[in-house]
Formats: C-alpha cells, structure tokens, sequence
C-alpha cells in the first residue's frame, strides 16, 4: 500500500484491513507536509477533522458495518464548497477565516460515504482563471515543474492528486476549472453534466454554468467519486431529477468496438501546440485500433463560445458577488463608526477582490446595463443556443465527441499573468461544454515531445449519458497504460521529499 | 392663488396608477423553508438561503405559486403557461444577496381587472380598474436606524438589521393607468385597494393587514390639461398604509400637482413618501438618479411551468367573489346601503354572518357585533372579535328572543363574559341575571308600585293608559332591571281594568 496507489486499490486496501483509514490518513499529511510548501496546493488542513471522521470510519468497519466503496479514502476538496466551521475562502481575502455554517451537499454527500476530507485546496479567487495564479493566497505550483502553472481554477485540486497529496479530489468548472487543470497536470477531470451534480453550497461564480465534479488520477477513480456525489438535490432547483447513469460500470466496461467518436474540426489548428495536437491524433489512433469509429464533425458556432462565455459568466458574477458586503460575513474595512455602511461596504470591496474579479464584475455590469443588455448578454445567450444546436447536430451522428482538453501544455507562471485574452483562450476547448450543459472529461494522452509535460484529450457526451465519457476515457485509458507501461505520473520528477 | 381640489378638477385630469404589495401567508418563506411568523424575535428566522450566505440556493415554494395562481385568476388575469424569475440588482444592507428575485417581464399573471363599486353624485356607479400583471417576488429584510432625528438612514447613529422578513413572499398587482375618474380618483383608488382586499382575504391568501405592512400601496398620479389627450409626469407615492391614506395621498397629490402645474412648475418623475398627520408627501429619491436594476433571469431557479389541468382545478375551487356575496347577503338580511357599507368597513361582515348561522337573527346580531361589543373594542383598543365569541353573541340574542334575557340584562352579560367570567350562561348565574318571569313575584313588585303612587294608578284606571309608564318604569327599578318590561305592561294594565 502506498500513497501513489489509486483510490479503488486505496478501497480495497482498507476493505481487507490491511491499512486503517487513520494511517492512510497520516501518511497522506506526511506527503503534504513533505511536498505542499512548494507545491502549494492546499489553503488549508483540517487534520482534527479528517482524523476524527476517519476514526469513525475505522470504528465502523472494526463492528462490521456495511461501508461505502470508498469509505477511508481521502480526499482534498477545493475552498469553493462549503464545509461546516471549516474555512471557505474561494481564494478571496474577502472571505478570509469566514466558516460556513453549512455543509454543501457535496460535503455532505461525501461524509455520508465516509470519504476524509483533508483540507481545502488552492484556486482562482472565486474559480476566475486559468492558473491558479489570481488566487488571493499565492499559486499553485504545478508538481511536473515547479515553474509553471498547475492550470486553474481548480490548480490546486489537480496539483494535490499529481503530488500525491490525495488520491481524490472535488473540483468546480465553469468553463474548464476542471478538465484544464486536469490536463496539465496529468490527471484526470470530469465535469458532470449541469445538473448532475448538486450546486448546492458551491458559491456561485456563473451559476447557469457552474458544475462540481471529481478529480482523481484514474478514470475509475473519478467514476467512483462521481458516483459518490452526484444525484438530485430537492436543495437545488437546476438538478437533474434521473437516475443518475452507471459511470462505474462504465469506467470498467473496456470496450468501445463500434462506437462513434467525432473529432470536433474547430478544436484543433491555428493556437494549438504542436506536441499536443501530436499527442490528440496518437490517442485518435489508439481508439481506432480499439475498433471506435471516427468522424470529423463540424461545430461552426464554437467560434463564438470564448467571447458569449465572457460576457454570461461575468454578467451572473457581477450580481452573485454582489452580497459580498461586509455585513453579514467577511472583510470588513473601514468601519471606524464613522463611515457610512456604504463608504465600508466599498473599501471592503476594494481591498477583498483581487484585479480579475474586479474586471469580471465590472465587465458583467456594463454587460446587463439597460441599453446594452440585448446586445451583449441577450446575443450571448443566443449564442448559446447555437451552441446546443452544434452539440445536437453531432450528437446526431456520433456517441462522444473529442478534442485536445487544452491548446498548451502548462505554461510558466507569471507568463500570462498580464494579458488577460491570452489567458481567457486555455478554455477556447472546454468552454462550449458548459454552455450546452453537457458532461466533459479530460484524461492524460501523453507528453509533449516538445516539453515533456502532460496533454489533455477531451471527451464530451450528451446530458447525462456521462456514462459514455467514462466509457470511452476508461478504454482508452488501458491503452495507454498498456504502450507507456507505467502511469503518465510516474514519468514526472520527484518532488524534494517526496515518497 | 393657490388652487383648491375642485378647483384643480375643473382644470385638470387625473390619472391613476396602483401598485399593491401583499406579503402571502404561507408557512414558509418564498425561497427556502423558514417560518414566516410576524413579530418574532429579530434574527430568528432565518437560514443561509435567506441570509443569502454564500454557496446557498434558493428553491420555490409551490404554495407561493397556488396562491398567486388564485389571486390571478380571482383578478380575471391570464395565467402564463410560462414565466420566469429574474434578478433585481441593487445595493442595500436589508438585502442578503444584494439582489432581489422577482418577475420581471415574464410575469405569472397578466391581463385582468377588478370592478370598483364607488358612490357618485348619481348613485353607486363601477369603475373598471385593469390589471397589468400580478407577479411574485420576495420581500427584504428590515432596517431600524437608531439615532438622528427623523428615524432614516441618513444621520442615523447606527441601524439594525433584521433579516425575519427577508424571503417572505410577496405578490406585486399593478394595475394599467386608471383614466377618467375625475374627482372621484380618491375614491377609486380606495375603492380599489378595499375590493382587493377583500378579495385577498376570500382566498386566504395573505393576512391583509395594512397596518403590519402585510397589503402595502404604492400610488401612482399624474395630472393632464383636460382635453389635452396627453399624459402627465407622475409622481409615486410609496407605502401607503390605510385606506384612508391611500385616498388622503391621491387627493393630496391632485392638489400638489395642479398648483406646480398652475404656477408653471414642472412635475418630477420621483418617488415620495406619505406623510400620514398632514396628508402631504414629501420627495423620496429622484427617478432621475434611478437605479439600472440590470434584470437578467435568475440562472438559479428553473421556469415556472403550471400545468393547465391544475389551473382549472385552482379556477374551480375561486370562493364566492366579494361583492357578490355582499350582494347577496345585503338581500338576505335586508338591509340597507348604509349598514351594509359600515359592516364592511368595520371589517365585521363574516362575524355577523356566522352569528347568523348559528340561529341569530341578522339586524340581532349586526347592532350587537357594530353597537355595544365594538363600543367597547373601540375602548381598549381591540378588534370585537378578540373580545368574544360569535358563539356566545349567538347564545345572548337567542336568550333575548326567548325572553330569558333583556337587552339590558344582556348588556351585562356582554360585559361579563368580555371580563372573562365565563360562558353566558356562567355570567347569567353567577350575576343572578335571569329574567323575572315568575308572576307572583312581578305582581308583588306591581302592587307595591300601585301603593306607592296611588294617584298615578288612578289616572290609569281612568283609561289615561300613557300613566302606566311611570308605574312600569318603578317596578323595572325595584326588580333591579330583570323584569320583562311587556310582561310587567300586561299584567298592570290588566290588574288596573284595563
């Protein structure tokens, strides 16, 4: 048993006794304490907690009670859910030591099924970015090179699983937070369809876009974890009120023989790293030998994903980071007894949003002013609907469709930092996924010749056929392991004190 | 010279707009599922959803739809096959998200109206007052601002919050413009809000009390050169909170308007507030500094798709409307106009109706629910029906018609079931108020009255029958009142030959 081990050989491990949760536990903040003051991936340890739950996980198997699958495993969760009287900052300083009064019910889902939550990972302030570098509590440092970007927002949560930090983890995309940070990192990430998993207690960046998902270093593992979180919430009003589809089963069904995979043409050329668009078209190759058949499908409206997204996203951020006002809860600056409740309310906004967040709302605000509504959040909308169209009319023809997850390897940190449209287009291929509400997945096709760093491959289904992504991920998945002979993982440098 | 209101009218054309808040009664708030109970200890109900805590989401509750439903259909409006929330976004401290959800231009209901039955120099004649929409929102929290002089924001020492009333459900009706009504747009625009509360009440909708803020108006006016076939600037007076007001406010603002009209002033488009000892407004903020509410549809919350079979059920199971059953029972019970009008005001109407229905007789039961038991409501402050029973206002009328009681006896009895001393019958034995109706007795008191005024008795056996009054009126004193006055008439005249 160690801790570079997946979560299902985890599972299995603790369901055989060989190992307590409480020391796999340990030996997991024995990793982090080792690799996270360079890595940075978690904002912060709740070890009482996790030892606590653990503890009664390991009470409950010693009496012989029936156990989820994956009770005792760890995981790290990103500070964008609420976990009851643990810190939620969002990465913000305008949330800074702000405890949740509540569980998220993905919290709460995951708790029932015992799984350990360890602390919370690092993000871009409100999930707004691509590099984890707009996070109000420095970056995360991507563990393949300590120089570049673990990819964002949720960098924290990949860097935490290719660290070997945890071997699960809780993302949130909105427009790639999941799969781009998954990508660059060498892991996996799966953004459910919307609705498929609760948003309830994830605090809200794009709402009609937001969706939580799991992150793990396996496609099974991710189906496992999925499993564990997902299902109608009577809490939230988007989600989806169906079974949800047997993903575990999926992720372990291993055969794709005449499946139809569509190759989407807009995902590909012109701003598309060499080495990894190389790496797509081996994976393309794999699936062909694996008897998948593929077709080129044509999306004509993803052209316009990029620029509708930046103006629905920033249009719902501006009114959902609107109760940020220092009166109920989080940064309060300025009250000297003397200032108007607007005056603090205000220089608590200065000082709590960092530059993005403050460009997003102010972007969003313009963007719903009267005047202006119908021709930038009313056309975007209307862009979304092609959108749906575009997925529709391939999903017509095909069962999945794939892309490379993202344009680039992880670049260096501070590289992109001061040009913001440069950074907005790492989600040019993750983005149409969330305007239609469809699921998404990204899983490691290789490293690029050029750097050898890890690429992302995309695989997108319809709504909630999610099973069909774990499908095609799992498959192609043993193929690869099966031609690099190890892990992607085990290919990057260790880290100083690592295991 | 300053115009008066006739004056304004001969000149100037009212036109009348009304907007209508009404919290709904449901148990549970619009958006989550805390109590909604009024009074309660500030900051008691209340939960991360109407806290609007970050990560928390809202989820409709279907009680609040019904009863918009009802109130729509009640308002002969069309119900939308599909409707949506949308986002109201502003800044204030008494609002958790810093956004308010309502309906925005896809309401539920659209296109009704009410009849308002209003008296006029010819008689009672219908206005039609049409309705725009009728949609649902929720309400804010509540400010106290402590400190400064005039209880506002601006100079206040510090405020408090309360969060209880953020999230209970609110339903806005607005109404088209209200045109033609002349000088009788005071009384059209109080006419109005009584039929909607009236009809808001029928449906058990909301509590519908002005006075708690629970029905609240918001008076839009403008004035128009008669003849001119032009619209004015209006001006919206916000929170009205009685009939009275509603009415003080549009004739207040008539006058207003037509004297800046007069004096060649222009009106500005603004909210004011009412000021209830003068019956004046005074300017709110300025439309002109008006907030963008940037509406966009709430991404949270998923349309609102009634089913049409369900809205037949709601349209079927409307009470009697209002004004139908006041017709009704004002042909019933025959009585007039007038008394008609005063239960109605008096909010009495379904009190007396049920003490009818227990067996009273209706001018019976209307003068003791309007005459003693509201004289002494209006005494200690109360509404009459907080005092007693209608069971026991039934019990008491139907003693006096079996001649168990006198009206005078029955007064007291009143009094002392109001003194909580019991049920009638409790009052009656323990104050010893049963009728005399014991012959003998009466006829000693009789006698002793004849023997004390003999020449008194003689007038009367001298057929001056009128003298009688007196010797009645001595008997009633000495059986202490509990004497039935005709039975006492009877036996005297006729132990005196007559």
């Amino acid at each position: 048993m160690s801790i570079r081990d997946n979560a299902w050989q985890m599972a299995s491990a603790l369901s055989n006794k060989e190992i307590s949760a409480v020391e796999l536990a340990n030996q997991h903040y024995e990793q982090i304490n080792a690799v996270d003051k360079d890595v940075h991936a978690f904002l912060y340890l709740d070890k009482e907690g996790a030892l606590a739950q653990a503890q009664e996980v390991d009470k409950k198997r010693a009496s012989g009670e029936k156990l989820s699958p994956l009770a005792g495993v760890p995981l790290a969760l990103k500070d964008v859910m609420t976990q009851k009287d643990v810190p939620t900052t969002c990465g913000s300083k305008i949330l800074e030591n702000w405890r949740p009064p509540y569980d998220s019910t993905v919290v709460t889902k995951l708790k029932e099924a015992g799984v350990i939550i360890l602390g919370k990972t690092n993000m871009d302030e409100f999930a707004m970015g691509s590099s984890t570098e707009n996070s109000a509590y420095g970056p995360t440092h991507n563990p393949w090179d300590l120089t570049r970007i673990p990819g964002g927002s949720g960098g924290g949560s990949s860097a935490s699983l290719a660290a070997f930090e945890a071997p699960l983890a809780i993302g949130t995309d909105t427009g790639g937070s999941i799969r781009q940070p998954a990508a660059v990192t060498g892991t996996v990430g799966v953004k459910p369809t919307y609705g498929g998993v609760s948003r309830y207690g994830l605090v809200a960046f794009s709402s009609s876009l937001d969706q939580a998902g799991p992150c793990a270093r396996t496609v099974l593992d991710a189906a496992l974890l999925h499993q564990v979180i997902a299902g109608f919430d009577p809490k939230d009003s988007t989600s989806i009120n169906q079974v949800v589809p047997d993903v575990v089963a999926a992720a372990k069904k291993l055969d794709i023989k005449g499946m139809k995979i569509g190759v989407v043409k807009q995902l590909a050329g012109e701003g598309y790293q060499k080495g990894v668009e190389n790496k797509f078209n081996e994976a393309i190759a794999e699936l062909v030998k694996l008897g998948a058949e593929i077709i080129e499908v044509s999306c004509p409206n993803f052209e316009y994903a990029l620029a509708a997204y930046y103006l629905i996203a920033p249009s719902e951020c501006s009114s959902n980071l609107a109760r940020f006002d220092s009166i109920r809860f989080g940064l309060r600056v300025g009250d000297d007894g003397v200032k108007s409740a607007e005056e603090v309310m205000n220089l608590s906004r200065q000082a709590g949003f960092g530059r993005e967040v403050k460009r997003r709302i102010i972007l969003g605000t313009y963007a719903l002013s009267s005047g202006y509504y119908d021709a930038y959040y009313g056309s975007a909308q209307k862009v979304r609907t092609l959108i749906k169209q575009d997925f529709d009319n391939a999903f017509a023809k095909c069962d999945v469709l794939v892309s490379p997850t993202a344009p680039t390897t992880a670049f260096k940190i501070g590289e992109k930092s001061n040009d913001p449209l440069a950074m907005y287009l790492n989600d040019i291929a993750t983005i149409p996924v969330n305007m239609a509400g469809i699921g998404g997945m990204s899983l490691p096709c290789g490293l690029a010749e050029e750097d050898k760093l890890p690429v992302g491959f995309q695989i997108m289904s319809p709504a909630m056929k999610d099973d069909r992504m774990y499908l095609v991920g799992g498959a192609l998945e043993a193929a690869l392991l099966a031609k690099w002979g190890k892990p992607i993982l085990d290919f990057a440098p260790k880290l100083a004190g690592s295991k | 010279m300053s115009l008066n209101y006739d004056r304004a009218l001969e000149i100037y054309e009212p036109t009348l707009g009304l907007e209508v808040h009404v919290e709904l009664n449901t148990n549970s708030k619009m958006f989550c599922g805390c109590a909604t109970e009024f009074g309660a200890q500030p900051n008691t109900q209340t939960c991360p959803v109407c806290l609007g805590l970050p990560g928390s989401l809202p989820v409709v509750n279907e009680r609040a739809i019904e009863s918009t439903i009802l109130i729509g259909l009640a308002l002969n409006c069309s119900i939308a096959p599909f409707s949506r929330f949308a986002r109201k976004n502003y800044f204030y401290p008494d609002m958790p998200k810093n956004f308010q959800t309502s309906q925005y231009d896809e309401p539920i209901c659209v296109n009704g109206f009410l009849d308002v039955e209003v008296e006029t120099d010819d008689g009672n004649e219908i206005f039609r007052v049409e309705i725009e929409r009728v949609h649902m929102e929720e309400d804010t929290g509540k400010s106290l601002h402590v400190g400064g002089a005039t209880g506002r924001i601006h100079g206040a020492d510090y405020s408090l919050l309360d969060y209880n009333r953020a999230g209970i459900p609110l339903v806005e009706i607005v109404t088209k413009i209200v045109p033609n009504t002349g000088k009788y747009a005071p009384a059209v625009a109080r006419g109005y809000v009584a039929a909607l509360r009236d009809i808001l009440r029928s449906l058990k909708v909301s509590d519908v009390k002005m006075e708690q803020g629970s029905l609240r108006c918001d008076v839009n006016l403008s004035l128009s050169k008669k003849g001119s076939g032009e619209l004015g600037t209006r001006s919206e007076t916000k929170n009205v909170n009685s009939l009275r007001s509603v009415e003080r406010a549009v004739t207040g603002e008539i006058i207003r308007h037509a004297n800046r009209l007069q004096s060649g002033e222009k009106i500005v488009q603004e909210t004011r507030h009412f000021l209830e000892e003068s019956g004046q407004t005074r300017p709110g903020r300025s439309k002109e500094q008006a907030e963008d509410y940037r509406y966009f549809p709430e991404p949270d919350l998923v349309p609102v798709v009634p089913d049409a079979k369900w809205i037949e059920e709601l349209r079927n199971s409307l009470p009697e409307k209002p004004a139908e059953r006041r017709k009704r029972l004002q042909q019933a019970w025959s009585v007039p106009d007038k008394e008609m009008s005063a239960m109605v005001n008096a909010e009495l109407l379904d009190t007396v109706e049920q003490t009818v229905l227990l067996g009273a007789d209706p001018t019976k039961a209307r003068s003791w629910w309007l005459g003693e038991i509201s004289r002494i409501a209006n005494d200690k402050s109360v509404a009459p029906t907080e005092l007693i029973t209608v069971k026991d206002v039934a019990q008491i009328i139907e003693l006096i018609a079996k001649g168990e009681l006198t009206d005078k006896l029955a007064r007291q009895v009143v009094e002392g079931v109001i003194a909580k001393e019991g049920e009638p019958s409790e009052v009656i034995a323990k104050r010893g108020l049963k009728v005399v109706s014991d012959d003998s007795e009466l006829m000693k008191a009789i006698e002793a009255a004849i023997a004390a005024t003999p020449e008194t008795a003689q007038k009367v056996r001298d057929g001056n029958i009128p003298a009688a009054g007196a010797l009645i009126g001595a008997v009633m004193k000495s059986t202490g009142g509990q004497a039935d006055a005709a039975r006492v008439r009877e036996l005297l005249l006729k132990h005196l030959g007559q």
